[in-house]
């Protein structure tokens, strides 16, 4: 087989097995790296992934494949792939395929799956697998002969990468992997297809509203990282004077030191933020979906503004709001074009007072210059490593002070767990950006209380020889959540103190990565510099106290001009 | 019977095993009332390559949420096509006595 391997196109028929045409078909569509781990029903894949030049990355936990698999994606832009086998395996994968379905991450994820005439009779590791993806997935399959692989291999790639990317699952069982096929050809690899066609009759609509607009602002959301449209975004906005706030994931769109930058929006963005939203006038929305965590109230939302809406999710307009304009297109195929034909302008009346708003409602970072606190732990690792890193994170307050604080400033530099929320997202998450871009180092900030949702990955980490950099934020808590108890129940805390601390130096240790505490360390900030600094995994410990708050905070379902401010605020 | 909440979609969909679970899972994950479902393949119908097709036939009790959701639909990669109908003008017009005590 090793030879027909070689070939690109068979010029006489050729005979595999399907888990071998399999393989085939995904090396054809470019994949490197497979995440994942064997079992029962996808023997067969993993037999015939042996010949391959694919690198298969050993997880310890099939939900830390997925999460590779993102962390892989979101870093390149590129469809990955992770393996699974029935039953335990398929259901242990759906956490991180339902995380991609919300953040909109090309995952391809593939499972074994019991013989044919085994289905239905509840046979050993068997689930419904396509209908426990079914609802997380752009679209899925059941393979029920090895020929169907030829159409369903690109037409996976196609679906996860066109329009709006996500996940799509392939469930194969274990007969149709062993079945013999003979092939003449390989069928095309699949890849995007074009985006809708959009008339320029409507971006000139869109340049007349932004023109006629008093006090426009820009909201610029994940669609435009994915579209790869960051510099037509910064030429569009410094053209147009237009101020830009950021959804969470479109974070790093525009680096955090531009003049026009206006931070984060929503329940922990900055005061002046969501202050100059209340006063706009014109909303231009591009590529993001006035998802709750952004919009706070909705009847509240920017209640003075009228609505440009760019997206290329059809079911996305109208969903929430009410656009008076909008377009349904590549949001960088619209910036493209708007930037050829627009009339620069400047808004001085409306610059004076978003500086003033700036000025006098910043967001402040409590501790900043204290390593133990937790804005000043994020600006010392920012300190310490330059833009060159990537950052992850988990789910929780640390989540949001990296969000609010890191000087993001490039887009694809920031990967967290946004729609679904996962804790456990940031280490594997780590991993896989880090065998995607090898040359970045990854800074995971993560919470005691995250780390332990997929801390067995660190064993991955060390067997890949990663540069992964894991800071817990240690509170001993599950901050977030003992913060809501906190602020809107009375302070009743329940079930957010942890009783047993875990040693994480010692476990990371006992899983080959090396650990460190700097409440230990008689030098804190430069035992920190030399972990950051020198290759390879390493955990960080640091403490903070358990009464650390993330502030300004909108309240669950309350409006963004409501927010709930610190002590020195 | 009432129909003054109620809209009909007509849906030309690939004739897959897996087609109806797509598309009452979407209607049940986002919480639309569906009353009716009539489906059977169309004869002699054939999509882009050699594949068959079926009709699907929706009485959708939703006024608010009608284009949300026909958008909704009409992202699953086995729908085809969806079409707003009258009562009258569907199958559910001549199905009435079928469902009755």
């Amino acid at each position: 087989m090793k030879n027909i391997n070689t070939e690109p196109t068979p010029s006489t028929k050729l005979c595999f097995s399907g888990a071998q045409l399999l393989i085939k078909l995904l090396e054809r569509q470019g994949v490197t790296h497979i995440s994942g781990i064997p079992g029962g029903a996808n023997l067969p894949m993993y037999d015939a992934l042996t010949d391959s030049d694919i690198k298969h990355v050993h997880v310890r936990h099939e939900q830390g494949a997925g999460f590779i698999a993102q962390g892989m994606a979101r870093a390149t832009g590129k469809a990955q792939v992770c393996f699974a086998s029935s039953g335990p395996g398929a259901s242990n994968l759906i956490t991180a395929i339902a995380d991609a379905k919300l953040d909109s991450v090309p995952v391809i994820a593939i499972t074994g799956q019991v013989p044919l005439n085994m289905i239905g009779t509840d046979a050993f590791q068997e689930i419904d697998t396509f209908g426990l993806m079914l609802p997380i997935t752009k679209h899925n399959w059941i393979v029920r002969s090895a020929e169907e692989l030829l159409e369903i291999i690109p037409l996976a790639f196609q679906i996860a990468l066109s329009g709006r990317p996500g996940p799509v699952s392939i469930d194969i069982p274990k007969d149709v992997q062993n079945q013999q096929i003979e092939i003449e050809f390989f069928p095309e690899p699949g890849k995007a297809e074009p985006a809708p066609v959009f008339e320029s009759q409507q971006v000139e609509d869109m340049l007349q509203q932004i023109r006629q607009a008093e006090r426009p602002v820009l909201i610029a959301g994940g669609g435009i990282v994915y579209a790869g449209a960051a510099e037509q975004l910064r030429e569009f906005a410094e053209k147009l004077d237009l101020p830009i706030v950021q959804t969470f994931m479109g974070l790093g769109l525009l680096a955090f030191d531009h003049p026009l930058s206006l931070g984060m929006l929503g329940m922990h963005g900055a005061p002046f933020t969501n202050m100059i939203m209340e006063e706009c006038d014109l909303v231009i929305a591009l590529g993001m979906r006035f998802d709750d965590r952004a919009t706070g109230k909705v009847a509240d939302f920017c209640p003075e503004a009228s609505i440009i809406h760019v997206d290329i999710d059809a079911s996305e307009m109208g969903k929430i709001m009410n656009p008076t304009l909008s377009i349904l297109a590549d949001v960088g195929e619209v910036l493209q074009q708007a930037n050829t034909i627009l009339q620069p302008c400047t808004r001085p009346l409306w610059q004076q007072r978003v500086s003033q708003l700036k000025q006098n409602h910043p967001l402040v970072l409590d501790g900043e210059n204290d390593l133990f606190r937790p804005y000043g732990a994020i600006k010392a690792v920012a300190a310490i490593v330059d833009d060159s890193v990537n950052v992850t994170t988990d789910v929780g307050q640390h989540q949001m002070w990296v969000a609010q604080a890191y000087p993001f400033s490039r887009p694809r530099q920031w990967v967290s767990s946004g729609g679904l929320g996962t804790m456990g997202f940031g280490l594997p998450a780590a991993i896989g950006m880090a065998l995607a871009q090898p040359q970045r180092k990854v800074i995971c900030f993560t919470g005691d209380g995250s780390l332990m949702m997929n801390i067995q990955e660190l064993a991955t980490a060390a067997e890949q020889d990663l540069d992964i950099k894991i800071i817990i934020l240690n509170n001993k808590n599950l901050g977030l959540v003992r913060q809501q108890q906190n602020l809107f129940y009375k302070n009743n805390l329940s079930a957010v103190k942890f009783q047993q601390h875990v040693n994480f130096t010692l476990a990371a240790q006992a899983m080959g990565v090396k650990g460190i505490d700097l409440s230990q360390s008689e030098n804190p900030h430069d035992e920190l510099a030399a972990a950051l600094l020198e290759p390879g995994a390493c955990v960080i410990n640091i403490p903070i106290s358990e009464d650390e708050m993330v502030f300004p905070m909108v309240a669950p379902g309350g409006a963004n001009k409501d927010m709930i401010h610190g002590a020195i605020a | 019977m009432n129909t003054t909440h109620s809209a009909i979609l007509k849906l030309t969909v690939n004739n897959h095993p897996g087609v109806l679970s797509h598309i009452s899972g979407l209607f049940a994950r986002r919480s639309y009332n569906l009353e009716g479902v009539m489906v059977r393949p169309i004869k002699n119908g054939t999509a882009y390559g050699n594949e068959n097709l079926s009709r699907m036939w929706l009485l959708v009790n939703e006024k608010d949420k009608l284009q949300q959701i026909i958008s909704q639909t009409e992202k699953l990669h086995d729908v085809i096509s969806v079409e707003r109908h009258t009562f009258e003008d569907s199958v559910f017009a001549h199905t009435e006595n079928f469902f009755v005590e």
